[in-house]
């Protein structure tokens, strides 16, 4: 009963909210407007947006040492993370018979867990460092930390799921899953669609500038 | 509340473009940008993360914006943007940021935190809250029309010493002419070899010039305290001066804020496209090169580099010009490791120099600039910027080093090709 609610209402409850909720935030990215620029620039803004939105996927040659440990996690946590949702074979199997009606080849378990070790050793470096570092320590905000938790809360259980293949730990998943959900529109995990903005914004700002950002 | 908390809460509500509510909904708080801020490395303190200065704007933008925000404040759970926030962040907010924009060069998720911090700045100065030496130096632009209270007057006398030094005639309001020149005051009172350099430079290579006597001054305090208003009125009267004049460019002298000024938030700030074509010095004079008007001749075996003025080069896009140029008079030109658009600042940027207070930290800060000139071992370091001249001599004193800094412009000007034999 408890499985039934969490993927039946509750799952179609937090569906909406983060659906409307990533739509509302993104609206009013837009509501906020943006002067038109009146400087002659030197190349145009729009195709240094789209450039810059794949070059900031790597920090500048310069810039490599500093942002190693940030980028070896990261891409370790966000790749492992990627993998785990799309390709986890119970995934697969919700995705078609939930929300698109058609699946594709799930990855084999060995990939699976390559993935869900990345994504741990990636999240929990992050963490480790968000907890250690003065810098990130002074910046650092209870949402940075809720939203860690949820995320690690949600791998962790769907491990546990997968692993037991009960019924209560596909029902605690997926109970954090429409958790993160419902949080994720209120939440910094909304950087999963605006910095696709936010590194467009610059790059056309500094485009026009004739810099490549 | 206060009536000038509440106009600079007016401000930054009324500053909270697409830009910014897009940069602050994606910074996932991972501190890279302190890696990349000169006062941060320098002084290792986290206060200085460049992120963390934006501090009374998130909250602003955190109050307004988001979902939590509205409600921990409706529930009294989480204190609003209060005027001791504002009186706290203004040192953060002046003294150690030049507005560089090397932060804004690593973000991952491309936040423009120069942009953002510049913004900040607006709402400070609409509450009251920026530096006395910055104030009083944009009070000084806009009653005499120089930040350094040059006037007309002493433009005038350092006019005459060029025309002495160069037998050249400077030509001051003349109509129809093709470019515009503007100065900033350190050029006029510190450095007149610019001037000499360029009078000379476009003698020999033909170039149809003026000053305005209405407006010469290229330095825009506006732009450094961040007040559009009074960067406005900066802008506008250039502006007319150029239209008087009926010019087709207006030159940017070697000055970072200048540039941005005038090329890039001019057209913004008076809210219309300029009448003319903005180029900066730089920029004519590789396109006098490439034209074969400015000739060249000699070169210097002495061992630079070439430290690139934030505004120019990295939110300026002059980048390649000054190297070209410089490859042409010096046969020793090496860069620093960071250089072009990844450039360490000198440290005085964005109004930093005109504020007293925040010499001690930028002396501190310019110990990145000094251990880039020991890595590289140079006697000599060419830049195009004269706040970053006076910055740099400033530091290498300080530390006692052996470093002679120069003006590209001049180093061209001393190898001008002389008049060819008939």
């Amino acid at each position: 009963m408890f499985l039934d609610f969490v993927e039946g209402p509750l799952w179609y409850a937090a569906a909406a909210v983060f659906l409307v909720g990533v739509a509302w935030r993104l609206a009013a990215i837009a509501r906020a407007g943006l002067k038109e620029d009146l400087s002659v620039p030197r190349t145009a803004g729009a195709p240094g947006a789209v450039a810059t939105v794949f070059r900031r996927f790597l920090p500048h040659r310069e810039f490599m040492r500093p942002a190693a440990f940030q980028m070896v996690a990261g891409y370790a946590f966000h790749i492992g993370l990627f993998v785990l949702v799309l390709f986890a074979a119970p995934h697969v199997e919700f995705i078609e018979q939930r929300i698109l009606g058609f699946g594709w080849t799930p990855a084999p378990h060995w990939v699976f867990l390559l993935a869900a070790n990345f994504a741990f050793a990636g999240l929990l470096l992050l963490w480790l460092r968000r907890m250690l570092d003065p810098v990130l320590r002074r910046i650092s905000t209870l949402d940075d930390h809720i939203g860690t938790g949820l995320t690690f809360v949600v791998m962790f259980t769907g491990c546990m799921a997968l692993f037991e293949s009960h019924d209560f730990l596909r029902a605690l998943h997926m109970l954090f899953v429409d958790l993160l959900l419902i949080y994720f529109p209120f939440s910094r995990l909304m950087h999963a669609f605006t910095f696709i903005l936010s590194r467009g914004f610059t790059g056309a700002t500094m485009a026009r500038k004739g810099v490549s950002a | 509340m206060s009536e000038r908390f509440e106009q600079g809460v007016a401000a930054l509500r009324r500053l909270m473009d697409a830009r910014i509510v897009s940069y602050f909904s994606s910074c996932v708080h991972c501190g890279l940008c302190a890696e990349a801020c000169l006062f941060y490395t320098e002084t290792g303190d986290p206060k200085y993360t460049p992120i963390y200065k934006l501090e009374p704007m998130r909250k602003m933008w955190r109050q307004e914006n988001t979902f939590w925000g509205k409600l921990g404040v409706k529930l009294g759970l989480t204190e609003p943007l209060a005027e001791q926030d504002l009186a706290d962040w203004e040192t953060l907010v002046y003294d150690s940021c030049t507005l560089c924009g090397r932060c804004s060069m690593v973000c991952p998720v491309g936040n423009d935190i120069a942009y953002m911090i510049r913004k900040e700045r607006e709402g400070m100065v609409a509450a009251g809250y920026a530096p006395d030496g910055m104030k009083e130096a944009t009070r000084r632009a806009l009653e005499i029309g120089s930040p350094m209270g040059v006037t007309l007057k002493t433009l005038r006398a350092t006019l005459k010493g060029v025309e002495r030094n160069t037998g050249l005639a400077i030509p001051v309001d003349a109509q129809g002419a093709e470019y515009m020149t503007l100065f900033s005051s350190m050029e006029v009172v510190n450095f007149p070899e610019y001037i000499e350099s360029i009078a000379r430079i476009f003698a020999a290579a033909g170039v149809s010039w003026t000053i305005s006597s209405e407006a010469f001054e290229a330095t825009n305090s506006g732009i450094q305290i961040g007040d559009s208003k009074a960067a406005g009125e900066l802008v506008g009267r250039v502006v007319s001066a150029a239209e008087k004049l009926g010019v087709q460019y207006v030159i940017s002298p070697e000055c970072g804020h200048a540039f941005t000024a005038i090329r890039w938030e001019g057209a913004n700030l008076i809210g219309r496209p300029l009448p003319f074509k903005v180029i900066h010095i730089l920029e004519l004079l590789e396109q006098l090169r490439e034209e074969g008007r400015l000739k060249l001749e000699g070169h210097t075996d002495i061992r630079l580099t070439f430290h690139d003025p934030c505004q120019i080069v990295r939110r300026g896009g002059v980048v390649e010009q000054p190297r070209q140029l410089l490859r042409e008079v010096a046969t020793e030109f090496v860069e620093m490791r960071d250089h072009g658009v990844m450039n360490w600042c000198c440290g005085g940027g964005g109004g930093v120099s005109a504020n007293e207070r925040a010499e001690p930290l930028r002396l501190q800060a310019f110990q990145r600039k000094k251990k880039q000139l020991d890595e590289l071992g140079v006697e000599t370091m060419v830049t195009a910027c004269a706040n970053c001249r006076i910055i740099l001599e400033e530091g290498i004193e300080h530390y006692g080093m052996d470093v002679q800094v120069t003006g590209l412009t001049e180093l061209l000007a001393e190898h001008l090709a002389g008049p060819a034999e008939s």
